[in-house]
């Protein structure tokens, strides 16, 4: 193809993004805040993929090293892998706070532009330091790499420049979150979010220094990391689930509420010193065994209380609902967060088998369910959420024209993500009797449990089933885009008292 | 639910809850903090000044404590100069950046943490894949500066990429490690025979 007919191209696709723009700004069934979550769930849904395709990269050259060596390494591909990963999920939670703001406040939002202004400026932050991190990678030993280039810290390897900008944006969301509900009304969920959102933005002050002893700087890095996946988050969730199960199952704000506070109550008390089981190893001082152990035991309980809390719940109100691909999603959520936060969490949280399966494929297990369990599957309940809404509340039960894909795209989803997890458990059950407990964790020690033929199948196995959580996430994305078009019949009005009236 | 709802179950008695056991945990991890710095501090009792890197460093079985800790020896001098904690502290700061400008963490563990592609640098440079301690520190330079033609793959054909490092970054990453190697991470890793430790 000559230059000219990749421009003709480029200009068709520009204008196609420019027409669906204008249809999206222009649905009158969406309100501005939830115009405004579309842009990020969309944004969520690129940034998703990326984090599928990185993934893939990175995981086929497990199997073959030479795989773009030195073009695209693996730390680069991993990099933006995780990155992808936790970019998504902020942008699919702010996008759904967005959603349900204006209905649970009862006031529009009250700066709507600033949290426009602030999307776009978010969206393009995230595209340079994507940019720079596949054209730049790496940079010399000095401040000046480390202000705009990469940080070099697992998770949050941002520039300082970016983490200035992610504060900075997220001060804007804390703005509108609170001054919407200060003008509207509160709830028991506006109060518990609220208060949520300053601590989930002040943690991530602890992660913008720099300092030259190790132990200290992953100390602070910890509670980052720690404070947020498995304390600010797992709340976070549990205000858009309560919300959700509100909408979608019309369970009474009463009994939500109730089990928001025991869930938070649970969720901090277990979590915030629960962040011991991370000062195992890195030098801090041997009380943290006890604390750590004891305390990030407790971890599941909150997750295994919102189980309790979901079937209740579904049995209560008879599945009664008429947004399937949602509900089967909060389902997934259920038992994702608890199998793979609260079980795969506890398998190795206890510092007498930690010392063994730290640093291994164990944690990487743990991370593929973890995540997606607990946070990639509310989301996408979310998102089919606001298709719905989009669409013009239409009926998007049984009988759904093209109901195969979400169905086809939930299994390959849940299946891969599960067979991954499985497969790198594998691989760490191996990596921690050989490498660590036999061989002492020597470079020949780690090299003899990589070459192992175990190791090496469970890669293999791996590579399978995230070939099928790939394909899954392409037939969702496709799903999202499509669901409900079409589609004449309009939803069921799910409220309290209509399911009471039924049952009774 | 009825409409008499029990004490324990009621929304406020769980947002008192809420509040107290968040706030609590809170302190207590503020107040542990505190402590935690003050024993974590580059000379404090568990994490070595960083002029620890003029001497022999090793990691052996503690009896008493059944688990093995670093144990700090006579005078060895990094590259053959003793430095003064200023000097050594502007070195492994250099090196410290150095692996963060690198991504050295997503290919590596420090500590334990990072991604798990390349083997953990927490005890790194006391592995017993140097050979001798003689010629340790050039062997290390010298594969930070050409690690592909320096390979050690041990047979698994995973090459570390040239990350365009200089002899100073090389130095200063070694110095780096070196300091890494003499905190006392709690045993972990277990059962690691060091370099020179080989009949003990």
């Amino acid at each position: 193809m000559t230059l000219q007919a990749y421009q003709e191209k480029a200009a068709v696709c520009w204008a196609g993004c420019k027409q669906n723009y204008g249809v999206l700004m222009a649905n009158p069934f969406l309100s501005g805040g939830q115009k405004l979550a579309v842009h990020y769930f969309t944004v969520a849904m690129v940034l998703f993929m990326a984090q599928l395709l990185f993934g893939l990269l990175a995981g086929l050259q497990f199997i073959f090293p030479s795989f773009l060596y030195e073009i695209l390494d693996f730390n680069v591909n991993r990099m933006v892998h995780i990155n992808a990963m936790v970019v998504w999920m902020l942008y699919g939670f702010i996008g759904s706070v967005y959603w349900f703001l204006e209905e649970e406040s009862g006031v529009e939002i009250v700066g709507l532009k600033w949290g426009q202004l602030a999307f776009w400026v978010l969206t393009g932050a995230v595209t340079v330091v994507v940019l720079v991190y596949l054209l730049i990678q790496i940079g010399a030993g000095n401040d000046t790499s480390l202000w705009l280039i990469n940080e070099g810290r697992e998770y949050i390897e941002a520039p300082r420049w970016a983490d200035i900008g992610i504060v900075v944006v997220m001060l804007t969301f804390f703005y509108n979150v609170a001054a919407t509900f200060a003008k509207g009304k509160w709830s028991g969920i506006a109060g518990v979010l609220t208060l949520d959102l300053v601590a989930l933005a002040g943690l991530y002050l602890a992660g913008m220094f720099y300092v030259t002893n190790i132990s200290i700087d992953q100390y602070w890095w910890w509670w980052v990391i720690h404070l947020w996946v498995e304390a600010t988050w797992e709340v976070l969730v549990g205000c858009i689930m309560a919300w959700s199960l509100m909408k979608l199952l019309g369970v009474r704000r009463q009994v939500v509420q109730t089990w928001l506070y025991i869930e938070v109550a649970l969720m901090f008390g277990s979590g915030i010193l629960g962040l011991g089981h991370h000062y195992f190893w890195i030098g801090t001082p041997e009380y943290w065994f006890t604390i750590g152990g004891f305390f990030s035991a407790l971890e599941p309980i909150p997750l295994v209380a919102m189980v309790v809390h979901s079937i209740y719940d579904a049995g209560a109100h008879r599945f009664k609902n008429s947004n399937h691909p949602a509900l089967a999603w909060v389902i997934a959520h259920a038992f994702g967060n608890f199998l793979g936060a609260g079980v795969w969490g506890f398998m190795h949280t206890l510092p007498q088998i930690n010392l063994y399966t730290h640093g291994t494929q164990w944690s990487a297990s743990h991370g593929h369910l973890a995540f997606f369990g607990a946070y990639a599957t509310i989301n996408i309940a979310f998102f089919y959420l606001a298709m719905q809404q989009a669409r013009g509340n239409v009926w998007m039960g049984g009988d759904l024209a093209n109901g195969w894909r979400w169905k086809t795209a939930a299994v390959l989803l849940n299946l891969g993500v599960l067979g991954m997890t499985v497969a790198l458990l594998i691989a760490g059950y191996e990596q921690s009797f050989i490498e660590r407990a036999v061989e002492g964790s020597t470079w020949a020690g780690y090299f003899s449990a990589q070459n192992h033929p175990w190791f090496m199948q469970a890669m293999v196995w791996r590579m399978v089933f995230g070939l099928m959580t790939a394909v899954g996430g392409g037939l969702l994305f496709w799903d999202l885009l499509t669901i409900g078009k079409g589609e004449t019949r309009s939803a069921a009005v799910i409220t309290n008292d209509a399911v009471t009236q039924e049952i009774a | 639910m009825t409409e008499q709802v029990p004490r324990w179950a009621s929304e406020t008695f769980w947002k008192k809850t809420a509040i107290w056991v968040t706030g609590g945990s809170f302190v207590l991890l503020v107040f542990l903090t505190f402590d935690s710095m003050k024993q974590i501090s580059a000379g404090g009792p568990r994490v070595p000044a960083f002029s620890v890197i003029n001497k022999d460093i090793s990691y052996r079985f503690d009896k008493t404590k059944q688990r093995y800790q670093p144990v700090i020896g006579d005078e060895a001098p990094l590259f053959g100069k003793v430095l003064t904690e200023a000097e050594a502290e502007m070195l492994v700061d250099h090196g410290k950046k150095t692996v963060q400008a690198k991504n050295c963490m997503n290919c590596h563990t420090l500590l334990g943490n990072g991604a798990y592609y390349a083997p953990d640098l927490t005890k790194a440079w006391m592995d017993q894949g140097w050979g001798a301690k003689a010629s340790r520190e050039q062997m290390m330079v010298d594969f930070l500066l050409d690690p592909e033609k320096n390979a050690r793959t041990y047979g698994s054909n995973r090459k570390m990429p040239n990350l365009d490092i200089t002899q100073p970054e090389a130095e200063a990453i070694v110095a780096f490690l070196k300091w890494m190697s003499s905190i006392d991470t709690n045993g972990f890793p277990h059962n690691f025979r060091a370099i020179g430790e080989e009949d003990k």
